[in-house]
């Protein structure tokens, strides 16, 4: 099965050139039909090699071409298979091909299908080439692929002027992020010599810790993380990614691409673990994101943008975890994560499809009797991700908040904090999405309908995942192995990790499971009383003050960065493009131009066009060089 | 016998002359038919006798009956050809002078082999047969392929409705 | 008919007849406007190479050298019918087959 491994990543290639290429002359959902198939049968392989996959196994190293040889540089083309680029093989390919075939219902009379198919089948491509390149450089062709294919996807609907605008600030984002990622590698490179990440394991085993060298590195991978993966200071970029196609969020700013930067830190462990003050700084900068992403949460009307920042915020959580240095805790909350967002963002795009384009909860309400299954998506979703026993998101989260309150007392404060806010926008969502009565005109409610089989048999799956993908990674004392499923699957990877967690007492556990859980049923009451109960709604936007409208404008950090950069900076580069350059063609134009335009006159005579003429310069130059030749032989 | 190689010479230089000089293209094309005899008798000489054979049927028989053909078609069997001017007769003449000078400067020099063969069947069909279709099948296949293309591509070329 | 020129005639007379075929090819193509007997002198060059391969392969002992003259007429051929093809839709076109009319590959 391994030996076939390589189709993996090939498929979505293939599906992608098809679907280019030819895509626009086929008919239907021929596109979507080649698109899923091509995302599927690559799980379909992962998950082959995943159940010949031992505990005992090596990790298997395959190299397919040298890519790179110059002097001592070298990089090949190789894909490193080891449990966990397999664990996120398994996620992208699985949780890709449900959004696929969801976006064959999603997209059915989009004039662009073909093109949109063969944008994600690129996408599942360059993930795929980023976590499982078995050096820095193969990540760091995924990592441009992906976001290359996140620029093309969200700015999908590009005659609207602000999609655009949005798919460029993702764009130009990312792209702060991958020059950290460029120093990296390159500072890597000149300390160990070998980009391949087995090799740089084995060096890093000799390597003191703190070397100042291997922080500065790790900060610059840091950096490149923070930029894909949406946190403080460069996270405006995911919110405005929501001006794409839902599956497009679904598939990239929730189960895939933005847990890059967490892969990405995880693949590098051994080189966080010697710099212990770049994992403090992954904490902090972790949780003031998810805290700050949280309180944006709360008071924004757009139901993809609410979706959106609670992604920040939990991609924030999962940096905490892996500040403290709990990998594994980490990588199950990007699984459950993957799960439960999906199923969020796929079940807000049929709310949306259901409602022909509405986006402001506001304009809704009641629509739990109009399209019940997905409110029974939605509903499984959002309890998922508050963390109600026993769904998914509660063991994963509480996993974290378990290491937290081990680790350090006061993150455990702040991501407690954290996660109930989730609870409270998430509660706040839901309410105002699916209780009370509906708030917009008689005639419209007529329309709604709810979505095609296509889009609702891969929100069941993602649903049912949702709700068991805790049993991935069970803690001991509900009857899991020794500790954890999927931490034991991980565990070869991080054997070289120094800072392994040890275990906790088991009341201790409980009763912190028990607070979580207690304390978000709570909040669930509350909410339910004010949103359904008295249905009380968000104020319209003008009528807030003070924070509250700080709070709905996003903090205004998207002014904030207008002002402090780019203005100063679109100023800079005015002041050089009107004074100083004209000040230097004034000088260079008197000396140069002249003499290069006479002499560029005289010498285009030369070009005349005549055969003949051409002959005989053709004929002199050969009797030159020969002579030349003749000459230097003696 | 170096006479008869001499003789060739001489006479396939002279024709030569008279290809570039001749102002009648006719007269032209039967020169340089004559030139490709004279250089048939030196494959003699040098014992090639395949290449003989081949220089007399595929140079002077199909190509020049090819050129003959296409100055009979379009009518050009008469010394109407406007002359160049005098500066690029001369510049032409110097430039091919000054090239024979060099060419023949960097020739001279040229090391012989001290290992005279005394193979003198080399150029026999069946010598040269086995060469060609064991050693250099491989570009002979292809040879095939651009006869092909060439075909084809003189047929579209000329077909009347090409636009 | 055989017999060993290379114990009769030296190898450079017959590398300076090329050569002066070669040159008169040259000066053809330089000298003349009719775009058959440029053409012409072009097979005529191709011809005096042809001599030189067969030079070296005689004295050498080595049939290599003729078979790439073989080589060379067939490309020669394949040329000459594509390139009197080509002269033929420029005569369709010009009414002319003076190279002097040509003086557009300037654009």
């Amino acid at each position: 099965m391994e030996k076939y491994f390589y189709l993996v990543i090939l498929f979505p290639l293939i599906g992608f050139l098809v679907n280019g290429l030819l895509g626009s002359k086929m008919k239907g959902t021929t596109p979507g039909l080649i698109g899923t198939v091509a995302v599927f049968i690559p799980f379909l392989i992962a998950l082959g090699v995943f159940f010949n996959y031992g505990h005992e196994s090596q990790p298997i190293l395959q190299n397919y071409f040298p890519w790179i040889n110059i002097f001592d540089f070298q990089a090949n083309f190789s894909i490193l298979i080891d449990p966990l680029s397999l664990q996120m093989t398994l996620i992208i390919t699985g949780i890709g091909s449900l959004i696929h075939l969801y976006s064959i219902g999603y997209m059915h009379d989009d004039e662009g299908f073909a093109r949109f198919f063969s944008y994600l089948n690129l996408f599942i491509f360059s993930m795929l080439l980023l976590v499982l390149g078995s050096n820095l450089l193969i990540l760091f062709i995924g990592w441009e692929g992906v976001g290359l294919c996140s620029y093309l996807l969200i700015g999908f609907w590009y005659k609207n002027e602000d999609y655009g605008y949005a798919a460029r600030k993702a764009f130009v984002m990312n792209r702060i992020g991958d020059l950290g990622l460029i120093a990296g590698i390159v500072l890597l490179w000149s300390y160990f010599k070998t980009i391949e990440f087995q090799a740089m394991a084995i060096h890093a085993a000799n390597v003191d810790m703190s070397d100042p060298v291997i922080i500065i590195a790790t900060l610059c991978l840091f950096i490149g993380a923070i930029g894909k993966s949406a946190q403080i200071p460069l996270y405006t970029w995911l919110p405005d990614a929501m001006a794409g196609p839902t599956p497009v969020s679904a598939l990239i700013h929730a189960a895939t691409m933005v847990t890059a930067g967490i892969y990405l830190l995880v693949r590098a462990h051994f080189l966080f673990d010697l710099a212990p003050s770049v994992l403090n700084l992954v904490s902090y900068v972790g949780i003031a994101t998810s805290i700050f992403a949280a309180i944006i949460a709360l008071r924004q009307n757009d139901i993809k943008k609410v979706l959106a920042y609670s992604t920040v915020s939990q991609l924030g959580l999962m940096f905490v975890a892996l500040g403290v240095g709990a990998y594994t805790t980490a990588m199950f909350h990007v699984t459950t994560h993957a799960f439960f967002k999906a199923l969020l963002f796929l079940g807000a795009g049929s709310v949306i499809h259901a409602l022909h384009g509405e986006q402001d909860i506001r304009n809704m309400g009641g629509l739990k009797n109009e399209i019940k299954s997905t409110y029974w998506v939605f509903l499984i979703g959002t309890l998922a991700i508050c963390g109600i026993f026993p769904l998914s998101g509660m063991f994963s989260k509480d996993e974290i908040l378990t290491v937290l309150f081990e680790k350090s007392k006061g993150l455990w404060a702040l991501s407690l904090f954290s996660s109930l806010l989730t609870a409270v926008y998430m509660f706040r969502l839901l309410f105002l999405t699916f209780f009370g009565t509906y708030r917009d005109d008689e005639h419209k409610k007529s329309k709604i309908h709810e979505s095609p089989m296509v889009m609702m048999a891969p929100l069941w799956v993602l649903a049912i995942l949702s709700v068991f993908g805790g049993i991935l990674n069970l803690p001991h004392l509900i009857g899991g192995e020794s500790y954890g499923k999927m931490a034991h699957f991980l565990d070869p990877i991080f054997s070289h990790s120094k800072l392994a967690t040890e275990h906790m007492d088991a009341g201790l556990e409980i009763g912190l499971m028990a607070l979580v859980v207690g304390l978000v049923v709570i909040i669930g009451f509350v909410l339910y009383n004010i949103y359904v109960k008295k249905e009380s709604l968000p104020k319209p936007d003008m009528s807030l003050r003070g924070v509250e409208a700080l709070v709905a404008n996003k903090f205004g950090v998207d002014e904030l960065y207008d002002t402090v950069i780019s203005k100063p900076v679109l100023g800079i580069s005015r002041f050089f493009g009107q004074k100083v350059e004209s000040a230097f063609d004034g000088i260079s134009g008197f000396f140069f131009v002249a003499g290069f335009k006479s002499i560029g006159n005289s010498l285009r005579k030369i070009q005349n066009g005549n055969v003949e003429f051409y002959l005989i310069l053709m004929t002199g130059s050969i009797v030159v060089l020969m002579i030349l030749q003749f000459l230097i032989k003696i | 016998m170096q006479y008869i190689f001499y003789t060739l010479a001489f006479f396939a230089i002279l024709c030569a002359l008279f290809v570039v000089f001749e102002k009648n293209p006719v007269h032209s094309v039967l020169y340089l038919i004559l030139t490709f005899f004279s250089i048939a008798g030196i494959y003699v000489l040098l014992n090639a006798q395949f290449l003989f054979i081949v220089q007399l049927i595929v140079y002077s028989g199909a190509i020049m009956v090819l050129f003959l053909f296409v100055l009979m078609l379009l009518n050009l069997n008469k010394d109407t050809e406007p002359q160049k001017s005098v500066i690029f007769k001369t510049a032409g003449a110097i430039a091919a002078g000054s090239f024979l000078l060099v060419l023949v400067a960097v020739l001279k020099d040229t090391q012989q082999s001290t290992e005279l063969s005394a193979m003198t069947d080399i150029g026999l069909v069946k010598q040269l047969g086995k060469t060609l279709f064991t050693k250099f099948v491989v570009p002979f296949e292809v040879a095939s392929i651009l006869f092909l293309a060439a075909m084809v591509g003189s047929v579209l070329l000329g077909k009347k409705e090409l636009y | 008919m055989l017999m060993q020129i290379n114990h009769i005639v030296p190898i450079e007379h017959i590398i300076t007849l090329s050569c002066i075929l070669f040159c008169i090819g040259v000066m053809g193509v330089l000298l003349r406007r009719n775009a058959i007997i440029i053409l012409m002198c072009i097979e005529l060059m191709l011809n005096a190479v042809n001599i030189l391969f067969a030079t070296f392969s005689a004295y050498n002992g080595n049939p290599d050298g003729q078979i790439f003259v073989f080589f060379i007429m067939v490309v020669a051929a394949a040329e000459v019918a594509v390139g009197l093809a080509l002269l033929v839709l420029i005569y369709r076109n010009t009414r002319s087959v003076d190279v002097s009319l040509l003086d557009r590959l300037k654009w």
